[in-house]
């Protein structure tokens, strides 16, 4: 008894579930597109697990979400909602981008620097909001999207800077230096078959299970997740809410500024100027969702999503729309967002049965 | 003097281009949010507007048809969003953000499945847009002209917000809805239908939205793109809570951000400064401004709470 009821009530089933449905309705809008979703998911499947080149490049998009993923999980956790990962994902990658580029050091303080540099950019970003939280009572969400865009737009700004910017036209910064860069051995790189092969997913999974620690096995965490789940309680025992809130802010920037780091110095390379918003910290918001919030869940979801954007890229080749991808994903969000009442529903079942 | 005159001319007019579908969204949002209903699919329901106004134009050539069409387009994901976060209790945040994801994704999926694999609608023909209301009235360039080159149905918007402002503070809806974000269990009590009041604003909140979206792709440019709404439903989110959750509040946020925008499209030309900074304006302006004059804002106070009934 005891055994099916902690089934129902796992979240795990009913993200399964949601997938599955979150499937089933991109399948129908497929079909309306007049295209064979078995064509287009075999597609999306053998785009993703065909060969190893493909599943190491699932790796690589992953590793950016989970960072972005985590942030927001951290933050959900903590009571405050972090919109503004996008931000302080783009403060990051800049911050990481211009070390990288402009100064000349050897390996071992190169990559640091720039990861230091990137956490912090990310962190000072978010603590702004903070303060403006604290101190102004300031409503975060509107300061995160007003954020969003200046980090957007700064980031623009920085890119066509003489001092980093690519000449000879284009719209991306020069490349950052060799010194700077997470990527793996040559040597494994070729034996992978993928120029791109670093160590971010790593860095993610390391950061995933620090972060658990900290909110699991620390007084620390205990005492933000205090604050995030009744503030005036946790005053009331004593725990300073205002403190407490700049803490969780400041940790959940570093997390997606190091994603923005590990974008730039593992994946592109380079910084481009921006048509649209990026959308790693939008879709953080996705990850931390799909994984529960928890930070563990956060790797798989992660994984998931980045096998997805991978897979979705790939579609065009048989000439279906990549935005089915973002059509399951909805569905996906969607579902698990609604899958509370019916765990509501199980547990009146089951405890009926149980009298 | 008179460049001078002509740019003011041009600067208003820039503005009342650019407010109109932040305002629409903004007061959609409003009524949600003081139902109760965080909604923050706003951006998804402005895209799937956009895209069905930009459709619906084609296939009609009539704008108002089709600027009526988006704007129910906006409502069945306003219907969606209502179902998951009132009958299913569903948290309001991740339900707005799955519509973030389902609004644009279905707007170019469908896009490209109709127009063998383009992500843009082809151009629509002026003919199939919006009208203008005052075109030919005044002498081309003259102060009035420039300011008054502006499609009808932005004047409407500007009556619209003034309609809600009434709906709001004078009638008994206005006092119900109020209510009903402040304390719907106090509500019930009283015999109001809280989830009824609720499904009428989240569901008018998406009409509304849709239209915005609409009124880019069927005034201000000629076509959907897929970058066409980017971050507007989130600058509209960010106007109801600088004006304090209330009509006039975000009446008055629009309108800086769309001065700011104007702003931008004039200074744009003049490739003295660049353009990124000048962009960054609005956003450090609205932060200044908040810091500086507004302050901490009431929010409703069930806002983003899941009302159960009580049977």
């Amino acid at each position: 008894m005891n055994k099916k009821k902690s089934i129902l009530e796992s979240n795990v089933l009913y993200t399964i579930i949601a997938i599955i449905v979150g499937f089933l309705i991109g399948a129908v809008f497929l079909l309306i597109a007049g295209i064979s979703p078995a064509v287009a998911y075999a597609k999306l499947l053998d785009s993703v697990f065909g060969k190893p080149k493909y599943m190491v490049w699932t790796l690589i998009y992953a590793s950016p979400l989970i960072f972005t993923g985590l942030s927001v999980a951290f933050s959900f956790r903590t009571g405050v909602f972090n919109i503004g990962a996008e931000g302080q994902f783009v403060v990051g990658s800049l911050a990481a981008c211009v070390i990288g580029i402009l100064f000349d050091l050897p390996v071992w303080i190169h990559v640091p620097l720039c990861i230091i540099a990137a956490a912090a950019a990310g962190m000072v970003w978010s603590l702004l909001v903070g303060l403006l939280k604290v101190k102004r009572g300031i409503h975060e969400v509107l300061s995160f999207i007003m954020f969003n865009w200046i980090a957007f737009y700064l980031s623009n700004y920085v890119v066509n800077l003489a001092a980093i910017h690519k000449e000879g036209g284009g719209e991306a910064t020069k490349d950052v230096r060799s010194t700077a860069r997470i990527l793996v051995p040559e040597g494994l790189r070729d034996a992978l078959g993928c120029t791109a092969a670093n160590w971010g997913i790593v860095m993610a999974v390391v950061a995933a299970i620090i972060i658990w620690v900290i909110i699991e096995k620390t007084t620390l965490g205990y005492k933000l997740k205090a604050v995030g789940f009744n503030s005036s309680a946790a005053l009331y025992a004593g725990v300073n809410s205002d403190r407490s809130v700049l803490t969780a802010l400041g940790i959940s920037g570093a997390l997606a500024g190091l994603g923005g780091a590990v974008q730039i110095l593992g994946m592109s390379g380079r910084l481009s100027q921006f048509a649209g918003q990026e959308g790693y910290g939008f879709e953080g918001i996705t990850v931390a969702l799909i994984g529960a919030s928890s930070p563990i869940g956060c790797i798989f979801a992660g994984i998931f999503y980045g096998a997805m954007k991978y897979g979705g890229s790939k579609l065009s080749i048989i000439k279906a729309p990549a935005e089915v991808v973002d059509i399951i994903m909805g569905c996906v969000i969607l579902f698990i967002a609604i899958s509370q009442i019916f765990k509501v529903l199980l547990g009146k079942l089951t405890k009926k049965e149980v009298k | 003097m008179d460049v001078i005159i002509k740019n003011l001319g041009l600067l208003i007019n820039a503005t009342l281009i650019a407010t109109p579908p932040l305002l629409l969204a903004a007061l959609g949002s409003c009524f949600s949010e003081r139902s109760g209903v965080i909604n923050i699919g706003i951006e998804g329901m402005m895209t799937i507007g956009a895209f069905t106004g930009a459709v619906m134009g084609l296939k009609t050539g009539n704008g108002w048809i089709a600027f009526f069409c988006a704007g129910l387009a906006g409502a069945l994901f306003g219907a969606i969003l209502a179902v998951a976060c009132i009958s299913f209790h569903a948290d309001q945040t991740i339900a707005g953000t799955a519509i973030n994801f389902l609004g644009p994704g279905l707007a170019v999926f469908l896009c490209k499945a109709m127009f063998n694999n383009s992500s843009d609608t082809p151009a629509m023909d002026p003919s199939c847009k919006l009208p203008k209301l005052f075109e030919g009235v005044f002498p081309a360039g003259s102060f009035w002209s420039n300011v008054l080159n502006v499609y009808s149905v932005a004047y409407l918007v500007f009556i619209l917000a003034v309609v809600c402002w009434f709906v709001f503070y004078k009638t008994k809806f206005g006092a119900h809805l109020r209510a009903v974000g402040e304390h719907p269990e106090a509500c019930e009590s009283l015999g109001i239908d809280v989830y009824r009041v609720r499904y009428t604003c989240v569901i008018l909140s998406g009409f509304l939205a849709g239209l915005g979206g609409a009124f880019v792709t069927l005034a201000t440019i000629n076509q959907f793109r897929p970058s066409v709404i980017v971050g507007q439903g989130f600058i509209a989110i960010a106007a109801v809570i600088f004006g304090k959750f209330s009509p006039e509040g975000a009446t008055k946020a629009c309108l800086l951000f769309g001065f700011c925008s104007g702003v931008k499209t004039l200074a744009g030309s003049s490739n003295t400064i660049s353009p990124n900074l000048i962009s960054m304006i609005p956003y450090i302006v609205t932060i200044l401004a908040l810091v500086l004059f507004v302050g901490k804002a009431h929010t409703p106070a069930a806002n983003g709470k899941p009302f159960v009934k009580s049977k």
